[in-house]
């Protein structure tokens, strides 16, 4: 557990002391803030509370699926980049606490960045008729979403040393496992089934903005998280191999 | 304390180093030498449990770096040729972090990070960003980085590269200080840099061991046992009269297989003789015996490049090396 802890604590030095997580911070923050004000406050037309909620998560998943991808395209292309990747493959710790440990401190980077767009549900709570419910299960729903999305940009900065390339392929696994879900309505069973379950928001999220909570929806963006962690580690062990 | 046998990688199909077989005692100080992409940054990297071999076998200590490599890493220093640091962090902050990583005791750490910054005298820049060091004291941070947890092994892939010639003649007195506690392993392409700190070099050529030895002995072995001074004479008259007058009497003293006029010139004559073994004494005895002034004498060092030849083409006047 200690060596996890210790690449927790500089991994989150590391984003507070260079520009990117404040950069990406401030540009969520503002980004919620303006979709917040321009589509959920700003309508004529008198809606139900919940569904300015809804509508909030509903442009929050997006802003956090980008977040995650820009909070962990440096995670492993810029110690490869640097070399200093060198110095944790000849310590003593092993490949899969250097992901996990990458991996959590983002997500934990990503949770407190994603709390303090809590004041626009309270604003909701305050002035008109919502569940904490809704609230909780939309909050979750981002959490999910953004650690599995997390673990797919981590997977695509494993494979290259290049933070850009790392971006780019991280941003096409993430779409093309959204656009499952088109695949999903055009393909025959048993495809389409396939297809459909692979669907990382249609499918999966959708129901969390409601304030509905589905054990295999949470066992689904669990699932894969940890199915591209795994493939990371891996990546990183057959490097020892190649390279 | 390491034993390597056969050792092979390929990258792709290419081969970086084939067939390395050698031992290492605790506590030596161990030279790579080698010209750029002969293979010595390879071995350091399969010898630091960075990479993995082809085929062979590396042992540490009596564990296989291919099955027990998490142990290994504990008692492992290494320096690749570029520091791993992280510039966003201090000098302190980061020694710190490698100290914990590399399993030193929470109540150590503190002690550990000191003994590392005075050793390597940081002292003064302990509190500054990494990225704001200049290079030396970069390459100085990525040395205590390597020491900070005193492992039994340190592995210093081209530790003076880059670095000023005052700089490079701290860095040795560094290693040499080094040496009593750890069995250091470090790569240079520079001979002269490298034979005085090492007890022992081992010279690598396209992925072979060429030689194996300290440098008196792989000169030696090189040259095919003979000695080569070099003379510089003041000119008494005309320079290439000087130079036979010279010739006649050393060609007189015993051992000495041969003698040439390197430049007669400016009122200096300068000659090579080549003898059996070292003659220096009796070649200036002869010169001056003949009634020449004689301005220096000095044995000559045999540049690496010469070396490798030597060793690489044994019809050029050498023997064969050991591993050869």
């Amino acid at each position: 557990m200690k060596p996890i802890a210790l690449i927790i604590r500089r991994e989150l030095s590391a984003y507070l002391r260079s520009p990117l997580g404040w950069v990406v911070a401030a540009v969520v923050l503002l980004m919620d803030g303006l979709l917040f004000n321009s589509f959920a406050l700003g309508s004529d037309t008198a809606r139900k509370s919940s569904e300015i909620l809804r509508q909030f998560f509903y442009f929050s998943s997006g802003t956090t699926m980008a977040a995650s991808l820009f909070l962990s395209m440096r995670l492993i292309a810029e110690e490869r980049q640097n070399g200093t990747l060198t110095l944790l493959f000849t310590s003593p710790i092993r490949d899969y606490q250097i992901v996990i440990g990458k991996f959590l401190s983002a997500l934990i980077f990503l949770a407190a960045l994603t709390l303090l767009t809590g004041y626009m549900p309270a604003l909701i709570l305050v002035h008109g008729k919502i569940t904490r419910g809704q609230i909780m299960a939309g909050y979750l729903g981002l959490l999910l979403l953004g650690s599995t999305s997390l673990s797919i940009g981590m997977l695509a900065s494993a494979l290259t040393k290049s933070q850009l390339v790392a971006i780019i392929s991280g941003a096409a696994m993430l779409v093309g496992m959204i656009i499952c879900w088109l695949l999903g309505s055009i393909t025959d069973r048993p495809l389409s089934e396939l297809f459909t379950w692979l669907s990382i928001w249609n499918k999966h999220f959708q129901p969390f903005m409601g304030g509905l909570i589905n054990t295999q929806d949470v066992v689904y963006y669990v699932t894969m998280t940890y199915a591209f962690l795994f493939a990371t580690t891996r990546v990183i062990e057959s490097r020892r191999w190649s390279s | 304390m390491i034993e390597v046998e056969n050792l092979t990688k390929y990258y792709g199909g290419k081969r970086a180093i084939s067939d390395l077989t050698f031992q290492i005692e605790k506590g030596e100080i161990v030279g790579f030498l080698g010209l750029n992409g002969a293979g010595k940054s390879t071995t350091l990297r399969i010898l630091a449990c960075l990479i993995l071999p082809s085929s062979g076998r590396v042992r540490v200590d009596g564990l296989d770096t291919a099955h027990s490599s998490f142990e290994i890493r504990k008692r492992l220093g290494f320096l690749p040729d570029k520091p791993p640091l992280y510039g966003e962090m201090t000098a302190y902050d980061y020694l710190r972090f490698v100290a914990e990583l590399k399993g030193v005791p929470a109540k150590d750490v503190n002690r550990r990070v000191s003994e590392a910054l005075s050793v390597c005298n940081l002292q003064s820049v302990q509190g500054q960003l990494i990225e704001t060091l200049s290079h030396g004291y970069q390459q100085r941070v990525g040395l205590a980085q390597a020491v900070v947890h005193k492992p039994s092994l340190l592995i210093l892939d081209e530790p003076t590269g880059g670095l000023d010639p005052v700089q490079i003649v701290e860095m040795r007195e560094l290693i040499k200080r080094l040496g009593g506690e750890h069995t250091v392993l470090l790569s240079s392409h520079i001979l002269s840099e490298i034979s005085q700190t090492c007890d022992r070099l081992l010279v690598i050529h396209e992925g072979r061991l060429a030689a194996d030895g300290t440098e008196e002995s792989i000169s030696q072995g090189a040259g095919g046992g003979a000695a080569v001074i070099e003379l510089e004479l003041a000119a008494a008259g005309a320079e290439a009269a000087t130079g036979e007058r010279a010739r006649a009497a050393i060609g007189k003293v015993a051992g000495v297989l041969a003698s040439r006029v390197v430049s007669a010139e400016g009122g200096r004559v300068h000659l090579e003789v080549e003898a059996t073994d070292d003659r220096r004494a009796e070649v200036a005895k002869a010169v001056i015996d003949a009634g020449l002034g004689l301005i220096g004498l000095q044995k000559k060092a045999l540049e690496l490049e010469s070396i490798f030849q030597r060793l690489v083409n044994p019809s050029q006047g050498g023997s064969k090396s050991r591993a050869a």
